[in-house]
């Protein structure tokens, strides 16, 4: 895509035209291997932005790419730029670390640490990173977080047992707690909901919407009515016959469901292929 | 509850086609008045405000397919959607008849009166308590007083029929009344078109409440 579209935060507006993140011309190897190639997109803050795609068009890359959990990875690099606040976090004397407190994140499966209870998995992170004091105000941020997860209620009275110990829903959450637990601007979830029941799936699905109000979420879905229903924003991907993941069109979700400009965004959305 | 933002978006729905609704209510009582008391100005606002009408429904038609294409509406909800689909496009048209009313009352300008207005002021206000009570039926999900509504669009019909042979009385008396006697009953059948617009929205509601559709018709 030769620019950034406009993007619409959770009313609907971006009223001061400004995006959290930004990438420019964004390429993710592994080795030699394009994988996404020449991404453009910029995405408001207090959004929800999804991006599906077929299997392998490279949308798990695109969004490890955002936090850079993709170089974690053997071989795998990145060219281009990403900014975050206007600050490119693949910039010289950039710490990754520091990067993914800004930048969080939640996995397909839910992943609690089965060692730690409720309660010392959410301030796992604050644990990790030494931004944390006092037990009591530990305990006070875990609740914040977990109230914030929509969790708090299920699981205040066993705050000392361990987090595998709670359904997949809501472990969900839980480590949802955990990512905010650092006071991230970006929370990017990697399909949150593909090992949750139905059930499970819309809660975690109006969380996000409550979560949108605080955080800019950017989530990865193979499943096109999940992004219908919690973006504000759609990105579609598909693989160019080069292999390489390329980003098809990207707009407000309203428009891609209802009128995609590329014909292979409306095969895709129409059940054509994929 | 879960997706209490879909149900959010119901709710903005319906309240739109209230705020739809109203608007229309307004047209009719307004190119009523402007036509007893031959009132160009307040005619040429019913039309000038009826490409106001016409943007809201294309507005709560857009969010009813955002909604279908997004949300995945099923069962009721999904009723409810299609029932708001169609409900717009009757309102619309009872806007259309209004501003019909307007352009009439317009084109007799301060011709001599034909006849004393009575049972065209009657219509008129029965039609707006119709469509009142229509959308509040529709809003309470209540089928009974829907089809009560439908039951009173005799009342409406019946003066139609009134107002009809009254005016071919005149005109057959007296050639010189046919352009203003036809012209009032121009007035009289869009009122009575906009009656029949009101049972459709009143069958739609039903739609929603039982899951099918059935065409009502009143005692007649």
């Amino acid at each position: 895509m030769d620019t950034c579209p406009q993007t619409e935060n959770a009313q609907g507006q971006n009223p001061n035209g400004n995006h959290i993140l930004i990438t420019k011309n964004l390429n993710a190897y592994y080795g030699s291997f394009l994988a996404v190639r020449d991404v453009n997109m910029a995405i408001a803050p207090n959004s929800i932005t999804a991006i599906i795609g077929p299997s392998g068009c490279g949308k798990s890359t695109l969004i490890r790419c955002f936090n850079r959990m993709h170089e974690v990875a053997h071989g795998a690099r990145v060219t281009g730029q990403l900014l975050l606040d206007g600050e490119d976090i693949y910039g010289t004397g950039i710490d990754p670390v520091s990067v993914r407190t800004r930048i969080g994140m939640v996995f397909q499966k839910p992943n609690p640490f089965p060692t730690m209870s409720v309660i010392d998995n959410v301030v796992a992170g604050l644990k990790l990173s030494r931004i944390w004091s006092r037990r009591r105000k530990m305990e006070e941020i875990a609740e914040r977080c977990l109230r914030q997860a929509a969790l708090w209620d299920e699981v205040k009275d066993k705050l000392k047992q361990s987090g595998t110990s709670l359904s997949g829903g809501q472990q969900q959450r839980l480590c949802i707690a955990r990512a905010l637990a650092v006071k991230p601007e970006v929370i990017l979830m990697d399909e949150p909901c593909s090992a949750l029941d139905p059930i499970a799936t819309l809660k975690i699905e109006d969380l996000m919407h409550t979560l949108a109000k605080d955080f800019t979420i950017v989530i990865v879905t193979h499943n096109m009515q999940q992004a219908g229903r919690v973006s504000d924003a759609t990105a579609f991907m598909m693989m160019g016959d080069d292999r390489a993941g390329q980003l098809v069109e990207y707009g407000a979700t309203k428009q891609i469901f209802t009128n995609p400009k590329d014909k292979r965004t409306e095969d895709y959305i129409s059940g054509l292929f994929g | 509850m879960p997706r209490t933002h879909f149900k959010h978006y119901l709710q903005s729905m319906q309240e739109e086609l209230l705020v739809l609704g109203s608007m229309v209510e307004k047209a009719l009582a307004r190119s009523m008045e402007a036509l007893v008391n031959r009132d160009i100005a307040l005619a040429e606002q019913v039309i000038a405000d009826d490409k106001l009408i016409d943007k809201k429904r294309y507005d709560i038609e857009e969010t009813c397919i955002e909604l279908i294409a997004t949300q995945q509406p099923l069962a009721r909800d999904l009723r409810l959607i299609v029932a708001v689909l169609s409900i717009v496009v009757d309102m619309e048209r009872i806007g259309d008849y209004a501003e019909g009313n307007a352009k009439i009352a317009i084109m007799i300008g301060d011709e001599p009166p034909l006849k004393p207005l009575v049972d065209l002021p009657r219509m008129s206000k029965k039609a707006g308590e119709m469509l009142r009570a229509a959308l509040d039926a529709f809003i309470r999900r209540d089928a009974d007083a829907a089809r009560q509504v439908v039951i009173e669009d005799d009342e409406i019909d019946n003066l139609y029929d009134q107002v009809f042979r009254e005016l071919l009385t005149y005109m057959a008396a007296d050639p010189a009344t046919i352009n203003r006697a036809t012209r009032l009953i121009w007035t009289a059948h869009n009122l009575e078109r906009a009656g029949d617009r009101i049972t459709n929205i009143c069958e739609r509601t039903i739609f929603v409440i039982v899951g099918r559709a059935e065409k009502y018709r009143g005692l007649k």
